[in-house]
Order: C-alpha cells, then sequence, then structure tokens
C-alpha cells in the first residue's frame, strides 16, 4: 500500500510563520522561564514561540535539558510562566485544566484504582451531567480502543508498564481535551511495545483529530507521528531552533513511511540539526 | 488442589506462610526446594523452641539450687545442723511452705497455666449459677425499677485478658479518630504543620506512666460527680494519648508525600479539594497509615500493662501486679504464663493489622 502522495496544500501558510488566528489552537508567545538556584536564575527558555494549528500532531524533539518537559509542563499549567504567555483558542491559560490533557511518561494510573476506574476518575470530572451509563460507556469505549477490553476490572498496579500506558492513553482522550500533551509517553517502553503503542495513539488520533504536542527522544517516532517536527536548540535559554513539516498523507502505515522517498531526507534534516 | 491454593493465599496473606509449608510436609508435596525453605521455616524455629525451653529449664534449676543452698545454709547458721537437715529434707519433699522462689522452671509455668484454665472453668460455672439464680429475681428488681444484682466475684483470669482487650481497642479506637484526621489535616496543610510540629516533637516521647497522670488529673475532675469507676475510662484514654503518635506522624508523612505524579493528575482533572483526598491523597498514604496504626497497636498493648497496673483497672497488668504481691507459691510462675500470653496478643495483633492492611492498600507488604 503506498498511496502515500507529497501533501501539497499548505492550509493557510503564510510566509512569515503567523497563521490566521481563527486557525490557531495552541499560542506561546515570547515565553520564557527562570528557575532560581543557589548560584542565580537559570533561564531555561526565552523567547519562545510557537504556533500550533487545530487538528495538528506536532513533535518536538531537542537535546536532553534544554527544557522540552519544562515547556510542556507550562503549556499543561503545572508550571509558572515567568514570562510571555500561552493561550489555547486565544484565551490565556491559568493553571492547569482538563482543556489540556496530559500522558506522562510514568503511566501515573492510581495504582488502587482499575483500569476503568483510572479512566472514570476523568470522565466523572469532564461530564458531570452524564449518566452513570454514558460515563461508564466513554470510558469503556477508549480502553476498547486501546486494546483493554479483557482489563476493564484489573487493577491498575497488576498491569504491565505497556498496558499501563494505554491506560494512559484512553485516560487522555476520554476526557475529550483541546490540546493533548505527551511528554516521552513511550520513552520507558521496549520497542515492540513502543511501535504497538505508536500505532494505537496514531489511530485514535486519527479519529479524534485532537491538537498533540509530543516530546521524543526518537528521530523517527517524530517523523512517524508528526504533521510538523519543532526542533529546539539547547538551553540556557532554549528556543525554537527549527520547524520540519513531514508531508506524509494520512492516514500513514509505517511501511510506507519508511518506504517513502521523502523519509531519509526528513531523517537527514532532524539529525543534522541534533548533532549540528 | 484448588482449596490448597486459596489456603496458600490466605496464610501467606496473615504472614503465617509457614503454615502452608506444614500442610505441604504432611500431603507429601515437597520437592528438595520447598524441602530447603521448610527446614528454615518449621524446623529451625521449633529447635529454637526447644533450645530456648531449654535453657530456660536450667537456667531456672541453677536458680533454684543457689536460693536452695542460701536456706540451708542460713538454717544452719542460725539454728545449727538439725534446722539444717530439716530444711533440706523440707525442700526435698517438695513441700510448697518451704520451697525457694525463684524463676519458675517451664514445667511450673505448664502447670500454672492449666491450673489458670481450671479456675477460668470453676469461675465461669459459678457465674452462670449465680446468674441463673438471680435470674428471677432481678427481673423482678428492674420491673420496680432498681439495679439489677450482678456477679461481683473475683474475675478469671482469661476474664482479665479480655478485659484488657477491651482497653486496648478502646484506646485503640481514640487513637484512630484523633490521630488519622489530624494527620491529614497536618499533611495538607504547610501551617498547620508547622503550627503542631512542636506539640508532635514535645509530647512523643512522654512516658506512660506521665500520660496515666495527665489522664487521671483531667478525667478525675471531669467524672468528680459520678460515682463510676472511672479506671477504665482513665487507662483507655491513657493507652490511646499514649500510642496515637505514630499514626499521627506516619499520617501527616504519607498525605504530605503523595507522589507528585498523582497530584499532577489530580491538577490536570481538576479534582474537587474532596475527590482530591478521597480519590487521590487517602488511598495513596493508606500504607503509612497503616505502618502507624499497626505500630499504634503494638505500642498501645505494650503500655497498657503498666497503664493498668497503676489504674487498677482490671485486666492483664492488675492481674500481674497483684500475683506479685500475693507472693503465693505459683505466682512466679503465673507471671510468666501472662507473659507468654501478652507477647502472643501482641503477635496476634500485628498479624490482625497487617491482613487488613493487605486487604485494602495497594502495596503488599510481607511479614517480618
Ligand atoms: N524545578 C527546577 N529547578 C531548577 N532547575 C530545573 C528545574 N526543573 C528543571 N530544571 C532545569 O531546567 C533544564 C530543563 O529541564 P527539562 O526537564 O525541561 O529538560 P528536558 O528537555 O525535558 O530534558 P529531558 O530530555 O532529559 O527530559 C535542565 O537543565 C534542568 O536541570
Ligand atoms: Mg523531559
Amino acid at each position: 500500500m503506498s498511496t502515500i502522495t507529497t501533501n501539497t496544500t499548505t492550509k493557510g501558510y503564510v510566509e512569515n510563520g503567523i497563521f490566521p488566528s481563527n486557525d490557531v489552537m495552541l499560542d506561546l508567545k515570547n515565553l520564557k522561564k527562570v528557575y532560581p538556584t543557589p548560584k542565580g536564575d537559570y533561564v531555561v527558555l526565552e523567547n519562545l514561540n510557537l504556533q500550533i494549528r487545530k487538528e495538528e500532531f506536532v513533535t518536538i524533539i531537542g537535546h536532553s535539558g534544554c527544557g522540552k518537559t519544562t515547556m510542556l509542563s507550562m503549556i499543561a499549567g503545572l508550571n509558572n510562566i515567568s514570562g510571555g504567555n500561552i493561550s489555547v483558542l486565544g484565551k490565556h491559560i491559568k493553571g492547569p485544566g482538563p482543556d489540556r490533557g496530559v500522558i506522562f511518561q510514568a503511566p501515573s494510573l492510581m495504582p488502587w484504582m482499575t483500569s476503568l476506574q483510572n479512566v472514570l476518575l476523568g470522565v466523572n470530572q469532564v461530564f458531570p451531567h452524564a449518566t452513570k451509563a454514558q460515563r461508564n460507556d466513554i470510558a469503556k469505549y477508549y480502553l476498547q480502543k486501546v486494546g483493554l477490553e479483557d482489563a476493564f476490572h484489573k487493577k491498575a498496579a497488576d498491569l504491565s508498564q505497556g498496558m499501563q500506558q494505554r491506560v494512559g492513553i484512553a485516560r487522555a482522550f476520554a476526557i475529550k481535551p483541546k490540546v493533548l500533551l505527551l511528554d516521552e509517553p513511550f520513552g520507558m517502553l521496549d520497542s515492540l511495545t513502543r511501535g504497538e503503542l505508536q500505532d494505537i495513539l496514531i489511530e485514535i488520533w486519527n479519529k479524534e483529530k485532537i491538537t498533540a504536542v509530543m516530546i521524543t527522544h526518537d528521530v523517527d517516532e517524530a517523523i512517524f507521528l508528526a504533521d510538523r517536527v519543532v526542533m529546539m536548540t539547547s538551553g540556557p535559554r532554549a528556543k525554537i531552533g527549527d520547524v520540519l513539516s513531514i508531508d506524509f498523507e494520512r492516514p500513514r502505515t509505517r511501511k510506507a513511511v519508511l518506504e517513502h522517498n521523502d523519509y531519509y531526507k526528513y531523517r537527514k534534516h532532524l539529525i543534522d540539526f541534533l548533532e549540528h | 488442589m484448588k482449596q490448597s491454593i486459596t489456603l496458600g493465599k490466605v496464610t501467606k496473606f496473615m504472614g503465617l506462610g509457614f503454615l502452608t509449608t506444614l500442610k505441604d510436609l504432611f500431603t507429601g508435596k515437597l520437592d528438595k526446594e520447598d524441602f530447603k525453605s521448610f527446614l528454615r521455616k518449621v524446623v529451625v524455629p521449633i529447635v529454637s523452641i526447644l533450645l530456648f525451653v531449654g535453657l530456660w529449664h536450667m537456667g531456672a534449676k541453677t536458680l533454684y539450687n543457689i536460693e536452695a543452698d542460701f536456706k540451708i545454709n542460713k538454717a544452719l547458721e542460725e539454728r545449727g545442723q538439725a534446722a539444717a537437715d530439716a530444711e533440706a529434707a523440707c525442700i526435698a519433699s517438695g513441700n510448697v511452705t518451704c520451697q525457694p522462689n525463684s524463676l519458675p522452671s517451664p514445667a511450673q509455668v505448664w502447670d500454672s497455666y492449666k491450673s489458670l484454665l481450671r479456675d477460668h472453668s470453676t469461675i465461669s460455672a459459678d457465674k452462670a449459677a449465680f446468674k441463673e439464680k438471680t435470674a428471677a429475681l432481678n427481673e423482678k428488681r428492674i420491673a420496680e425499677g432498681k439495679n439489677p444484682i450482678v456477679y461481683t466475684g473475683r474475675p478469671s483470669f482469661v476474664d482479665q485478658i479480655f478485659r484488657s482487650l477491651k482497653t486496648v481497642f478502646a484506646g485503640f479506637l481514640l487513637a484512630l479518630v484523633i490521630a488519622v484526621p489530624l494527620g491529614i489535616f497536618i499533611g495538607l496543610s504547610p501551617t498547620l504543620k508547622s503550627a503542631f510540629n512542636w506539640f508532635i516533637q514535645i509530647f512523643k516521647p512522654v512516658s506512660p506512666v506521665v500520660w496515666y497522670l495527665l489522664v487521671f488529673m483531667i478525667v478525675k475532675t471531669l467524672l468528680i460527680d459520678s460515682s463510676e469507676d472511672s479506671s477504665f475510662t482513665i487507662s483507655f484514654i491513657s493507652v490511646g494519648l499514649c500510642s496515637m503518635w505514630a499514626t499521627l506522624v506516619n499520617t501527616a508523612m504519607g498525605v504530605s508525600s503523595v507522589d507528585k505524579d498523582y497530584i499532577n493528575v489530580a491538577k490536570v482533572l481538576k479534582l474537587g479539594t474532596f475527590q482530591k483526598i478521597f480519590k487521590v491523597i487517602l488511598p495513596s498514604s493508606l500504607p503509612l497509615i497503616f505502618t502507624g496504626l499497626k505500630i499504634t497497636i503494638s505500642v498501645g498493648w505494650m503500655v497498657l500493662i503498666a497503664i493498668e497496673l497503676l489504674a487498677q483497672s482490671p485486666g492483664l497488668g492488675t492481674f500481674v501486679w497483684e500475683e506479685f504481691q500475693n507472693g503465693a507459691n505459683d505466682s512466679n510462675a503465673k507471671i510468666i504464663v501472662a507473659m507468654f500470653v501478652i507477647g502472643i496478643i501482641g503477635f496476634l495483633l500485628d498479624r490482625l493489622m497487617l491482613t487488613i492492611q493487605n486487604s485494602v492498600s495497594f502495596v503488599k507488604t510481607d511479614a517480618i
């Protein structure tokens, strides 16, 4: 199945990288982050500008310690903003909220709850007016989507890492966020499980088209999943160094992506950036 | 087969894993690896128990001889050869009036144990008879609005055990009711934490005796009008106050050190305070809370004896003290019986808490 062709529609792209405002989901403006340390302030991010469109999947790569997690947790509202601002659909964010779902590197499930209860924890919160049966249906639907139909009532503590992260994915999608933030969600998994979970993630995402921002260390993962790969410069004072559009048509298969002529061009671009 | 799996799970769950090994031995299901663990888990403890009893026996015998020799020599010095011979003969005959009174031997303790049980059945029979005799009369008295006549005879050893258990559970409940909620508040709020910290640090190391005296001062005044015996109230409150600190500290620590990931999840989902406490913070601190409760019940049981003794509240502490004062021939042996009973009950209480802990918390704790 080699139906992949280069996507030529550049969808409202304007020369200087500014999108029409009604198309922008997430907007980081002159973002700055300073950590006070005993040896004085440490400026992690400075003058960081990034716009992410609706229904876009963006992956972020950069050297370890450059500030990727810092940026993502600021978007999530879990980390204070030192300067600049972040807005979702034009509104400045204030603290965390379920409009921005997060999938953490560690699955972070409540180990004393079953997988269903873990997903319901969020669903109950976001759909307080739905009936109990409706909420159960939502939770079960997403657990099925991630292939856990046999593990509704298993304690999270009894699941494997891979299965726990599947629950994490179901939990994040089930609250129907506007933006999905993923911080190396598959970093702790073996490569086989990692591939499986990438497939599951992209399959659900194809259906839901939730704007996604995902940090990864894996160049192949970054290309396979993304519409655009954002490269961050090394810290301190890290900012966006380069952006690469990945113009493979969706839905993609891993095989077709790997066999595509542009694949190695993209790969080389990213690796050159990281090794410069 | 199915049955043995469940039994195995249950016993392991309660920290009594060796019972399964014992069962496997009799059903002939042990292979070589199991045999080694059987040796370690069953044979070694049995051997060490036998060794302990043996040492105890010899020690008791030595002490007995020292005291016997002393008695004979004393008789010789004070009253001459004839008196010494008479004393020696008396000791040898086993006559209770002249027995050396030292550390009792295992056999004596065992005899005392049996005699305490016999005593219990006598008293129980007595009680039953009394109840039967007064049943009709009491009904009449109640109908007339008078107090019924109650049995006021001496409590048996078994009665004392149950009194003590009642006191320790009352104290434990008090500790639970005070320390867990307070611990949660302290753990949640850094302000409360610094408000209470000095309080905890200062009162934690205070001895049970002092707690007893403090409670005594307060309760005595509060119940000044009441004619009722306040000794039970005083002792269970003292036990509770003495033993609650471990739970308080552990609860506060558990609540304040909840995994940051869980807190972040709660933040992202915007859980309300109530939900956050009951769905995230409390469940995740349960293991530490239970560790605290386990220490609390152990400490409570340990200090109970001393407190009962001071408060003259019926129970094992009073039993031990009375036997000591009493100085009868088998008093020492009875005290040792009480010692074993106290130890074994303490062990069982600990196992009980472990079982509850394992059934409610997500981290399985192995027995030590
Ligand atoms: N709370 C903090 N206080 C002070 N410095 C911090 C704090 N958190 C992170 N840093 C520093 O900020 C820098 C960026 O950290 P961050 O975790 O965002 O990097 P990262 O790009 O996610 O790295 P990795 O790829 O290893 O996950 C690092 O140098 C780190 O030491
Ligand atoms: Mg990181």
